[in-house]
């Protein structure tokens, strides 16, 4: 009889970790969340740092369509940075007070966060300016102080992501 | 090492290079922990290379002596330490201004020397207080011995000191004090020798043994 049952149910998983699987698996999908969110915000800090460039070189020769296009869409990808992340804090599950790691994640995200809300601000500054035809191949030093700051931020982006997403 | 924010441009470098570095070492890392590992010594190293190598002097860069004071003029530009006041020193512009027709003109920089901490924590000014009282008594004592003077703080390097005076005081001669072999750190990072390459004005060396003279 014993082999009958044997056959009728197949053998209990061997369960070597403590954690319920159930728990694991929430665990791996909130995991597989953050990793997605981390590449998604990545992909858009990097690319608005190559439009902030552009937006430069464009002034240098002289485009003004080139200047405010790049400005714009710099300040777009930024706000929608912004965006995403204040939609990852409200769905991420967990929360500053949960555990270690959550008060590593918005301690860090969040400051990067304000740093961005900053850059943003310098950016539409100079957005604003562009568009009302401020800045010349000669006089744009308003727009190369904003992109250095960009670049910077983009730069602590990385490592955040680096340490907070991957490692 | 060269300010990787000094400019748009430069810092657009930067970030791309930061890309490189982390993307490189991120998927060495998923593909096998230990690969992760030498890719991230391997770069590192790379990058510690490059910044050791841009610390490396400047290239000589000649033609650094445009004059620009009066004709009729015997223009000295010194760079002195500690030694500022020594009597060497002061012998040697006596004997300068004294071997030519024209009223000498002297103009003393004095480098605001930090220790390396205070430099990264831009703790400058007791260097700075340090660096001007040590003028002040140079030039009180050129003017005792009738030679027309004026002096400023430079910059920490005593290179870059030069450069940054040559731009309002063209020089026709420079003289650069030091301490003894042995003990001048100037002369152990062969100041003398990269200055004599570097500007296109004849550079003096006088050595001041500030213990002898006590």
């Amino acid at each position: 009889m014993a082999a009958v049952d044997h056959a009728a149910h197949p053998p209990l998983a061997n369960q070597s970790s403590r954690v319920d699987a159930r728990t694991l698996g929430m665990f791996l999908f909130i995991a597989s969340e953050i990793m997605l969110f981390g590449s998604f915000f990545t992909i858009i800090l990097v690319t608005s740092s190559f439009t902030m460039h552009w937006a430069l070189q464009a002034i240098k020769r002289g485009n003004r369509s080139g200047l405010k296009a790049g400005l714009s869409l710099t300040f777009l990808l930024g706000l929608t940075f912004l965006l995403t992340q204040v939609l990852e804090y409200s769905r991420i599950g967990f929360a500053p007070h949960t555990n270690a790691f959550g008060s590593v994640f918005f301690g860090l995200t969040g400051l990067h966060g304000a740093h961005v809300f900053v850059g943003l601000t310098l950016l539409a500054f100079a957005t604003t300016r562009a568009f009302r035809g401020h800045y010349t191949e000669d006089e744009h030093l308003g727009v190369e102080i904003p992109g250095i700051y960009w670049h910077f931020v983009d730069v602590m982006w990385i490592v955040v992501y680096t340490t907070v997403y991957i490692l | 090492m060269p300010n990787p924010l000094r400019s748009e441009s430069e810092a657009f470098r930067f970030l791309l290079g930061t890309v490189v570095y982390f993307a490189l070492i991120a998927i060495a890392g998923v593909i096998n922990a230990w690969a992760g590992l030498v890719v991230f010594i391997v770069l590192t190293i790379a990058v510690a290379w490059w910044w050791w190598r841009s610390r490396q002097p400047a290239p000589p860069r000649q033609a650094m002596g445009v004059r620009s004071g009066p004709p009729g003029e015997n223009r000295i530009l010194v760079i002195a330490n500690e030694t500022v006041g020594g009597a060497p020193l002061l012998d040697k512009l006596k004997e300068l201004a004294s071997s030519s027709e024209d009223a000498a003109r002297v103009h003393v920089v004095s480098p605001a020397l930090n220790s390396p901490l205070r430099h990264l924590a831009s703790d400058e000014d007791p260097a700075r207080a340090a660096a001007q009282e040590r003028l002040e008594h140079s030039i009180g004592k050129l003017k005792e011995e009738g030679i027309e003077a004026s002096g400023e703080v430079g910059d920490g390097d005593p290179l870059q000191a030069i450069e940054d005076a040559l731009r309002t005081f063209g020089a026709d001669q420079i003289v650069i004090s030091t301490h003894p072999e042995g003990r001048s750190n100037w002369l152990e990072r062969g100041l003398v020798t990269q200055a004599r390459e570097r500007f296109a004005v004849p550079v003096d060396h006088v050595v001041v043994d500030l213990g002898e003279q006590s």
